[in-house]
C-alpha cells in the first residue's frame, strides 16, 4: 500500500472544506444592516430561486413533519451521519480483526 | 441536490417518480439475487448504505460561498452495480424526506432520480471507462464517485430548468441559473467524495481483499505489509 495515500487523502478534503471559509467573505450588510447570510443551502437558495422565476408559484404539499429548531434539525443530521459511521467502523473493525487472526493462524509456529 | 416538499409542479413530481420506479423496482431484484448467491455480501451491502448516509448528511461548504452534501452513492454502484443504488438511495432519500423535511415525498421520485439513479449509472459507467483506458484502480474510483456526485447535481439543475424555464430566456437561462447553485457548489464537494471513495476502497482491499475479489473488482493485491 502506497504508504502516506490515505493520510493525504484525509488532508485534501480538510483543505477543501477549509478553503472557502478562508476566501469567502461576507458581503457589506445591505441598507438594512442585517448581516448577509453566508454558506447557506443550496437546497434552499434553489428555492429562492424558484420563487424569484416564478413569484406566484405555491408548493402544493407541505411536509409532515419538520424539525422544531435548528438545533433538533442538526440532531437528526447528526444521528444520520452517526449511524452511518457507525456501522462503517464497526464492519471496518471486524475485518481487521479477522484479517490479522487469520494471519496469526496461519504463521508457522516456531516451538 | 434536494428538490424540497412541494416544489415540483404536480406533473413533473408523477413524471419523475413513474421514471425512478422501475429502477427502483429492479435494484432491489438484483439486490435480493445478489444476496441470495452471496449471502457474506450482506455487510458489504449495509457499508454501502451506511456511506450514503454518512456523506449524504455532511454540510460542506464550497467556494461559491454555500453550502452543499455529497451523496456518497458512486462507491455502493461499484460494489454491487449502478441498479442496487436505486433502492438503497431511496431510503436515505426517504429518512431525509420524513424525519428532516429534507426533500419530500412529491419530489422523492425526482431526488431519487438524480441521487440514486444518474449519479449511481455515471459512477458505474465512467469507472468501466477509465478501466477500459487502463486507468490506475484508484484514479478510477476516483473519477467515478467525483464525477457520479457532480452529475446527480447537474440532473437536479435539468429538473429545475425543466419545471421552472426562465420567463425571457426559457429552459437554457434557467438552467444556467440552476446550474450556477448546484453544480458550481458541487465541484469541490464532488473532488471530495471522490477522496473519500478512494480512502474507503483502500481500507477494504486491505482487510477485505477476497472479499473484493469475487465481486469482480480488479482491486490491486495487497503487497504484503
Amino acid at each position: 500500500m502506497k504508504p502516506y495515500q490515505n493520510i493525504s487523502l484525509i488532508i485534501a478534503v480538510i483543505v477543501l472544506a477549509l478553503i472557502p471559509l478562508v476566501t469567502v467573505q461576507r458581503p457589506e450588510p445591505g441598507p438594512d444592516g442585517k448581516k448577509v447570510e453566508i454558506f447557506a443551502g443550496a437546497d434552499g437558495q434553489a428555492e429562492d430561486l424558484i420563487k424569484q422565476i416564478v413569484p406566484d408559484y405555491k408548493p402544493w404539499f407541505e411536509p409532515f413533519f419538520e424539525p422544531p429548531s435548528g438545533e433538533i434539525e442538526s440532531l437528526l443530521f447528526a444521528l444520520q451521519a452517526a449511524l452511518g459511521a457507525g456501522f462503517i467502523g464497526y464492519y471496518l473493525g471486524s475485518a481487521a480483526t479477522r484479517s490479522r487472526l487469520q494471519k496469526e493462524l496461519n504463521r508457522p509456529r516456531v516451538d | 441536490m434536494h428538490i424540497m416538499e412541494g416544489f415540483l409542479p404536480a406533473k413533473h413530481a408523477v413524471a419523475w417518480s413513474a421514471a425512478s420506479a422501475p429502477f427502483v423496482a429492479y435494484g432491489i431484484y438484483s439486490i435480493k439475487k445478489r444476496v441470495a448467491e452471496h449471502p457474506e455480501q450482506r455487510m458489504l451491502l449495509g457499508v454501502a448504505t451506511a456511506f450514503t448516509f454518512v456523506l449524504s448528511a455532511l454540510k460542506i461548504p464550497s467556494v461559491t460561498g454555500s453550502c452543499s452534501h455529497p451523496t456518497g452513492t458512486g462507491f455502493g454502484a461499484l460494489l454491487f452495480g449502478p441498479a442496487a443504488m436505486a433502492p438503497l438511495g431511496a431510503i436515505v432519500l426517504l429518512f431525509q424526506a420524513i424525519l428532516l423535511a429534507h426533500g419530500g415525498l412529491t419530489t422523492l421520485g425526482a431526488n431519487i432520480f438524480s441521487m440514486a439513479i444518474v449519479g449511481p449509472f455515471a459512477a458505474y459507467g465512467i469507472f468501466r471507462m477509465a478501466q477500459a483506458i487502463k486507468l490506475p484502480f484508484g484514479l478510477s474510483v476516483f473519477l467515478a464517485a467525483a464525477l457520479g456526485d457532480l452529475l446527480t447535481y447537474v440532473t437536479t439543475s435539468l429538473q429545475l430548468a425543466l419545471a421552472f424555464p426562465d420567463p425571457v430566456g426559457g429552459f437554457t437561462a434557467s438552467l444556467a441559473k440552476f446550474a450556477g447553485i448546484f453544480a458550481l457548489t458541487q465541484i469541490p464537494l464532488a473532488a471530495s467524495e471522490g477522496f473519500l471513495t478512494v480512502l474507503v476502497f483502500n481500507a477494504l482491499a486491505r482487510y477485505n481483499a477476497r472479499e473484493l475479489q469475487s465481486m469482480n473488482l480488479p482491486i490491486p493485491q495487497e503487497v504484503k505489509a
